[in-house]
């Protein structure tokens, strides 16, 4: 059980991300949650925009908190579930601060964008200038505040940077049609017109995306 | 371990419908008598209807001591007052299976007015035709839209069945412990238990009443193979290890093997010895088949996801860690199929080590889940607190 299952999710602060993910989504919208937690985000999206928002959950704990509370989630994991999802089931898929922890996170990409119509994505940016400094000056993996497990037990095996995930976006397709950078409490950093600053300042990243 | 049928004529209350039912073999029963009980109250709208499917040798008995054992209702931890499935806030209902015999049509029943009951003639049933007799009970009722559908195992499967063939008529489905279709190695366990059943000499051909003496020593095989499987190696372990019950003391002499025994033996038996107390084999033997030949998927063209395209029903599929039986992965299937068809599905598997049996068992996890999906629907229903 649960306690077997590797652990695939860095801690979160949803109550400050979630606001921003929430921001990017209409009111009234079908969303799919993945790595919703124990569903708060999917609870924030139906009471205060009547979203039909649901999830999935890989720690089986969370979900029977979620369920328990009367939210619509299932077990599962991104790498597996979503190939059983017809197309544009959603109009939005979000995956939060869950991408760098996937087994195949191109082939997750193309499935949220293939299930939903928009895809919104956050991810911890390596791209940070104290990793960078921590690299640099030590020669060793970075330990910072959001990236804090040592590099033989972290389940964040791929991570990558704001300009990475704008060239796999250019690669894929992928339209993006808004992204900001913030700090890790979640307050919006001010370089959105600059990706290379963002990648230097920008903690967390977010977008949203969507087919060409 | 001669026994005469001991399975009182007990007045079940009971609604019986004089036009007959046709099941899915072809053959039309020419009267349907659907045996039921209910808890709490129906609202002026009828929209807070929560069934109960019951499992294989189980009854509508849910929440209130069994007319047959005295023995408390199966589901008295789950359904009452302020529990996970309250009846201070909905109307639960629960009927006695199609081919059961707590006095519902089955082979019990006689096959003709004051005539012999049907014993092994009774016609072949499928889920399909319990559900479509409970779907009679319900518009008896004057209920168009049940609130929910629960029941776990055999249960589940009908759970299933509703919101497959009456996808509106059902607001959400929680099928518990199940599968869509009924595998190989339960078949074969299944064929076991009947093959019990048959070697008993005081099996007559079914027609047992005649005599008087019912086939309980087959009977009581079956019902302990089968309650092997409900639970888990390690329920069992825990339990009864291995430890030795002492023989009792006229035995004392006979040193050996066959004095002293396992506890697991000695629990076995009892099961076994209590079983035939309360079910008919003729009964067992119909609902077993019916279970055999459960696969919503062939019903759809092998699709099983077809079974459900379109559906609007809320539905929450709850496994057990430890069930062999009817294992998670047969209920990930069924919620993989509903992310199919892009339903409402929440799907949790329980940590336990108490096997199938879990669903009856006091398993908190389990309730707080069942509580939890049912207040979230009823606020979706828009049904007040």
């Amino acid at each position: 059980m649960s306690k077997h299952d590797p652990v695939r999710y860095v801690a979160k602060n949803m109550r400050l991300d979630l606001a921003l993910i929430a921001g990017m989504i209409e009111p009234r919208s079908r969303v799919l949650d993945i790595g919703c937690g124990d569903g708060m985000l999917i609870e924030h999206l139906f009471r205060t925009k009547g979203c039909d928002a649901r999830g999935i959950e890989i720690d089986m704990t969370e979900v029977t908190r979620a369920v328990a509370h009367g939210m619509p989630v299932m077990h599962g994991d991104a790498d597996q579930d979503l190939a059983h999802y017809p197309d544009a089931a959603f109009d939005y898929v979000v995956l939060s601060r869950t991408l760098q922890a996937v087994e195949r996170p191109r082939e997750v990409l193309r499935q949220m964008l293939r299930i939903g119509t928009r895809a919104v994505v956050s991810f911890p940016n390596f791209g940070h200038w104290r990793v960078r400094w921590q690299l640099l000056r030590t020669g060793r993996m970075p330990m910072t505040a959001t990236w804090d497990r040592a590099w033989y037990e972290t389940p964040n095996i791929h991570p990558c940077t704001v300009r990475d995930f704008f060239d796999l976006c250019a690669r894929e397709g992928y339209v993006v049609e808004r992204w900001l950078a913030a700090d890790d409490a979640g307050r919006r950093a001010p370089w959105r017109r600059f990706p290379r600053l963002a990648n230097l300042f920008g903690e967390q990243a977010l977008f949203l995306l969507r087919r060409a | 371990m001669d026994q005469t049928d001991t399975l009182a004529e007990i007045d079940h209350s009971h609604v019986t419908f004089p036009e007959g039912l046709t099941l899915d073999c072809g053959v039309t029963l020419p009267e349907l008598t659907v045996a039921y009980r209910t808890y709490g109250t129906l609202n002026a709208e009828r929209t807070n209807a929560i069934l109960i499917c019951h499992a294989l040798t189980l009854d509508q008995y849910v929440a209130e001591p069994s007319p047959v054992t005295g023995k408390p209702g199966w589901w008295d931890s789950v359904v009452g007052p302020g529990l996970p499935i309250d009846t201070d806030r909905f109307f639960v209902l629960c009927a006695n299976v199609l081919g059961g015999c707590m006095g519902s049509t089955g082979p019990r029943s006689p096959r003709t007015e004051g005539g012999e009951p049907w014993g092994i003639d009774f016609p072949p049933v499928t889920i399909r035709d319990m559900v479509r007799a409970q779907k009679r009970l319900t518009e008896h009722l004057g209920i168009t839209r049940l609130f929910a559908v629960i029941g776990g195992s055999m249960g589940g499967m009908q759970v299933l069945e509703w919101a497959a063939t009456y996808p509106d008529a059902v607001f959400a489905a929680v099928p518990v412990a199940a599968a869509s279709y009924h595998s190989a190695q339960n078949i074969a366990f299944h064929e076991v238990g009947r093959q019990a059943i048959f070697a008993d000499p005081d099996w007559q051909g079914g027609q047992y009443w005649r005599t008087g003496r019912i086939p309980a020593r087959g009977l009581a095989v079956a019902r302990m193979c089968a309650h092997i499987t409900y639970l888990s190696e390690q329920a069992l372990t825990r339990k009864f290890g291995r430890r030795i019950q002492a023989a009792p003391k006229a035995a004392e002499e006979a040193i050996g093997l066959f004095g002293d025994m396992f506890e697991v033996q000695s629990y076995l038996r009892h099961q076994g010895s209590t079983f035939v107390n309360r079910f008919d084999a003729n009964s067992y033997l119909t609902i077993t088949r019916a279970m055999d030949y459960f696969d919503i998927a062939a019903e759809h063209e092998g699709d099983l996801a077809a079974a459900f395209r379109g559906t609007r029903t809320r539905f929450c599929i709850v496994s057990f860690s430890s069930d062999w039986l009817f294992p998670t992965e047969e209920s990930r299937a069924v919620a993989r199929a509903l992310n199919g068809v892009a339903a409402n599905v929440s799907f949790v598997e329980i940590a336990t080590d108490k096997g199938h049996d879990a669903f009856l068992l006091d398993e908190p996890d389990f309730h707080r889940t069942l509580a939890g999906f049912l207040s979230g629907c009823a606020e979706h229903a828009g049904l007040a607190e």
